[in-house]
């Protein structure tokens, strides 16, 4: 299979600074790929390494199955066909609209741009604004004609530098889903570089999390969440609590809340002591259940209610309980566990 | 080697060696004059300090306390006014009262003078009014202490008002209505929260003015007054003793240079005292009846004298005398002061664009730091550059000179010293720091992200330059060109002194017409420096009218 972009055992830094350490990923023509993590993580020297503002140490990175970036030749930016979208939109303050859409068209036949121009426009939702100037637009706007202009030269791949931290938090994740249709429609393949997983999760196909410079995991949204390779991604990925338990066999092991068996083959054998990630959706909240908890903690989310419960052993668990299940703090209440994902980690 | 870049251009190779040299270049008059902090003294110095360093500073002192005092009243009241309160004409004094930024001191002191002097119109009018002689009234003297402090005040509150009003413009309506829902009134919410916010802006804007200050040598020439500047021409021209004249300019360097960290303090803290980033529009007290008066009358009075009464003085007196004052040895002076000063903000500028570019594309510590340097020229005062810039000249001329001599048994004379490449370099010393604060500012608003999505669209880095930085920076560079321009055509001291023999130039042969007493017949060439020094005012107050932060 061919693929859209390779980035291959890449390390790079600043100065004399190391920032990324042997990270490898590849994304197929079309797939939107995300670099998910907390600031500093290093994710977006990875994607300034494949535009080509910074070059790699080791390793090396094709485009389309040519190579840019390598130890012994950096193409420049511009001879990258590649688009960007910066996190500050850099959106050209003295140009119209339509001429910032233009702006990378050039070489191109005047009535062709035009029509492209029109085209990405109307693509981006934003048809009625071509006359209008930067300063004229708001937030979510502006946004639109950076990916629009981005978009415009047709790139091999498109890069999407926190495109929504600028965003208020409820446009973020509507913003990504609509941006991820656009993309879609176009067959683009993307790279986005986020520390929100809500939008890594509404946007990409594939979501390398990374953290101290390395890919920790890649994956599905999916699977990020209920097969974490590792603590730092069970921690950092949604929410949850970490139990202590000893194994019985390959599939059960035992905590205070009785046994969970799993599909997953746990890794220690019998009668070793593991710690194992209990999610808030694995922790349901049945009237009828033996296992008592009291409610420490608890916040409304509209649908549901996120429970803090204490167990008899002194051991915290979050609970998701549906909306109409409304409990006092103090209160106790019987919970049981669902869990359909075993996930252990051993201690040492 | 395990990092791949581009191999750089022959321009970038010599960016840096040329940044520094050209920082060291145009420091080192600043560090000529503070050599002589250190420098052992001589009699001169001996009898200086016996006499009248003591007299120097005392004037000095009071001088600053009463232009602190007085722009202080005039520019804090005036900023409040037209930033808070609601009254007629309002809009316009807002950007009128900068007005008076546009008369350099010494203009605004020669026609006080003839204004009020004996033979004036004033005093003309009171005797022929009354019939009083001249034994019968006293009438203020102009040519003192206070009225040097008055000419000041005049002419530099601008300085705080500008500050102050965007400090109190920038000030979160929040902090002003908390303060009224804890009980104070509008007043006392104006001492107690307004202005405590607003200190370090107008602390800033009174340590420019007070640089202004010391800087003059116009209008304390004119007064008679013993200050350092004066000091400094009296030491050197009429004692002919050069080393003195420059350990008083290092004194006077002294000075400045705690005004200046003062200023960088004061606006380092002001950053501190934004409350918030909610703005919204300020509230507006709406003044009826006499207060509204009052606000109109406290507005006008600055205006009225720091600008239209001296304009219509000047306008009568050139009206009467440009029969015989504009002949061909006028339009010669106009000539050259519009050359020099066009050549010199054109060098200004493209020194200041390499400058900063420099700084923009190496990114290195050490270009950060001389870039500060030169950009630091500002508030040296004319006559320190001039003396700062004679020294190292001079002794260049005179090895070059003893070279040739020795060697070749010529004498190669003065080469630099009283040449026009000479006052060219002060003018440079002093106004780069103007051109490249402008750059830099114009440059700071082409965030690196654009240059990045500019590459990423596959626009080579000159097409970036044409297509992105030159329509960008267009109007900054404008503005400092035209800043530039207006600061050398009112340039007098660092002129008067560098100046080759008989060349002159509008603010020179003003100043030489007003100190032979010949007050109407220099009213044509002040009335073109305050004509010229209207451009930069007016962007100003354009400016001004515009926007808020956060608006």
């Amino acid at each position: 299979m061919t693929s859209q972009i390779d980035v291959e055992n890449v390390t790079a830094g600043y100065e004399d600074l190391q920032v990324l350490n042997d990270v490898s990923f590849s994304l197929q023509p079309g797939q939107i790929g995300c670099m998910l993590g907390p600031s500093g993580c290093g994710k977006t020297t990875v994607l300034r390494a494949i535009a080509g503002f910074e070059p790699v140490w080791r390793g090396r990175i094709l485009i389309d199955r040519v190579e840019v970036s390598s130890t012994r030749s950096c193409v420049v930016p511009e001879k990258r066909n590649i688009g960007m979208v910066f996190q500050d939109f850099a959106l050209f303050p003295h140009l119209r609209v339509e001429d910032n859409v233009r702006f990378g068209l050039k070489g191109m036949p005047r009535k062709l741009q035009h029509s492209r121009v029109q085209e990405v426009l109307a693509i981006v939702g934003m048809p009625a604004f071509a006359k209008a100037y930067p300063h004229q637009l708001s937030g979510g706007q502006q946004q639109r004609i950076a990916l629009a202009r981005a978009l415009a030269p047709q790139p091999d791949v498109l890069l999407l530098d926190e495109p929504f931290s600028n965003m208020d938090a409820e446009m973020r994740e509507q913003l990504a889903r609509e941006v991820r249709s656009i993309l879609k429609q176009e067959n683009n393949t993307a790279i986005l570089v986020t520390h929100d997983q809500n939008e890594a999760f509404a946007m990409a196909d594939r979501i390398c999390v990374m953290h101290e410079g390395r890919i920790q995991q890649q994956g599905s949204g999916y699977d990020l969440y209920h097969k974490p390779a590792n603590r730092f991604v069970a921690d950092f990925i949604g929410q949850g609590v970490i139990l202590p338990a000893t194994v019985e066999d390959r599939n059960t092991v035992r905590t205070d809340l009785g046994l969970i068996v799993g599909d997953n083959p746990v890794a220690d054998g019998p009668g070793a002591m593991v710690d194992v990630l209990i999610r808030p959706d694995d922790v349901v909240h049945d009237d009828d259940a033996g296992d008592t908890a009291i409610v420490v903690e608890k916040a409304f989310r509209g649908a549901d209610f996120l429970y803090h419960l204490r167990l008899d052993s002194g051991i915290e668990v979050m609970c998701l309980a549906p909306s109409h299940h409304n409990h006092k703090i103090n209160e106790r209440i019987g919970i049981r566990l669902n869990v359909d994902h075993l996930v252990t980690f051993s201690r040492n | 080697m395990n990092k791949v870049t581009a191999s750089p251009s022959w321009l970038q190779r010599l960016w840096k060696p040329g940044v520094l040299l050209l920082a060291g270049l145009f420091s080192l008059p600043v560090f000529s004059i503070a050599s002589f902090i250190v420098h052992p003294s001589n009699d001169v110095w001996q009898h200086l300090l016996d006499t009248v360093l003591g007299e120097y500073l005392f004037n000095s002192a009071l001088l600053m306390l009463g232009v602190t005092l007085g722009t202080l009243v005039i520019g804090v009241g005036c900023a409040w006014l037209t930033s808070v309160c609601l009254f007629p004409g309002k809009r316009l004094f807002a950007w009128a009262l900068l007005l008076p930024l546009a008369f350099p001191a010494y203009i605004i002191a020669y026609t006080y003078t003839g204004m009020f002097d004996f033979a004036g119109p004033v005093q003309s009018w009171i005797r022929a009014a009354t019939g009083w002689t001249a034994q019968d009234y006293s009438f203020p003297e102009i040519r003192s202490l206070g009225g040097a402090v008055t000419m000041f005040s005049l002419v530099l509150y601008p300085y705080v008002y500008l500050l102050a009003r965007a400090a109190f413009l920038e000030q979160s309506i929040c902090v002003l209505e908390v303060s009224r829902s804890l009980g104070c009134s509008v007043w006392s919410s104006f001492y107690r929260v307004a202005l405590p916010l607003a200190r370090p802006a107008i602390v800033a804007g009174l340590s420019l003015a007070l640089m202004e200050t010391l800087a003059d040598y116009g209008t304390v020439a004119y007064f008679g007054l013993g200050v350092f500047t004066t000091g400094i021409f009296r030491t050197w021209f009429g004692l002919g003793d050069g080393a003195a004249a420059a350990k008083l300019a290092a004194i006077l360097l002294l000075f400045v240079f705690t005004l200046i960290v003062i200023e960088r303090w004061s606006r380092r803290r002001a950053q501190y005292h934004h409350a918030t980033n909610r703005y919204r529009s300020l509230p507006q007290y709406r003044l009826r009846g006499y207060r509204a008066g009052l606000a109109c009358c406290a507005c006008l009075i600055p205006l009225l004298l720091g600008f239209l009464l001296p304009a219509f003085q000047l306008a009568l007196w050139a009206f009467e005398t440009y029969a015989y004052m504009v002949d061909a040895a006028f339009l010669r002076l106009t000539l050259n002061s519009l050359e020099l000063a066009l050549s010199a903000a054109l060098l200004a500028v493209m020194l200041a664009l390499f400058l900063a570019y420099g700084k923009r594309v190496l990114n290195s510590k050490t270009i950060d730091a001389s870039v500060r340097v030169v950009a630091s020229g500002y508030a040296l005062p004319g006559t320190v550059v001039a003396v700062g810039v004679i020294i190292p000249f001079a002794w260049f001329d005179n090895s070059i000179d003893s070279l040739m001599r020795t060697h070749y048994g010529v004498a190669s004379g003065l080469l630099l010293s009283g040449s026009l490449f000479a006052v060219m370099f002060a003018y440079m010393v002093r106004f780069l720091a103007v051109s490249i604060q402008a750059v830099e500012s114009g440059l700071l608003n082409i965030k690196p992200s654009m240059d990045e999505a500019a590459r990423s669209l596959s626009l080579a880095p000159g097409e970036i330059l044409m297509r992105v930085h030159l329509p960008l920076m267009k109007g900054t560079v404008l503005t400092a060109l035209l800043i530039v321009f207006v600061d050398v055509m009112k340039e007098l001291p660092a002129t008067l002194i560098l100046r080759p023999f008989n060349f002159n130039t509008l603010a020179v042969r003003a100043f030489e017409l007003a100190s032979d007493e010949r007050l109407a017949d220099s009213s044509t060439a002040a009335l073109m420096i305050v004509a010229v020094g209207l451009g930069p005012v007016i962007l100003l107050s354009h400016s001004i009218s515009v926007s808020r932060a956060g608006s």
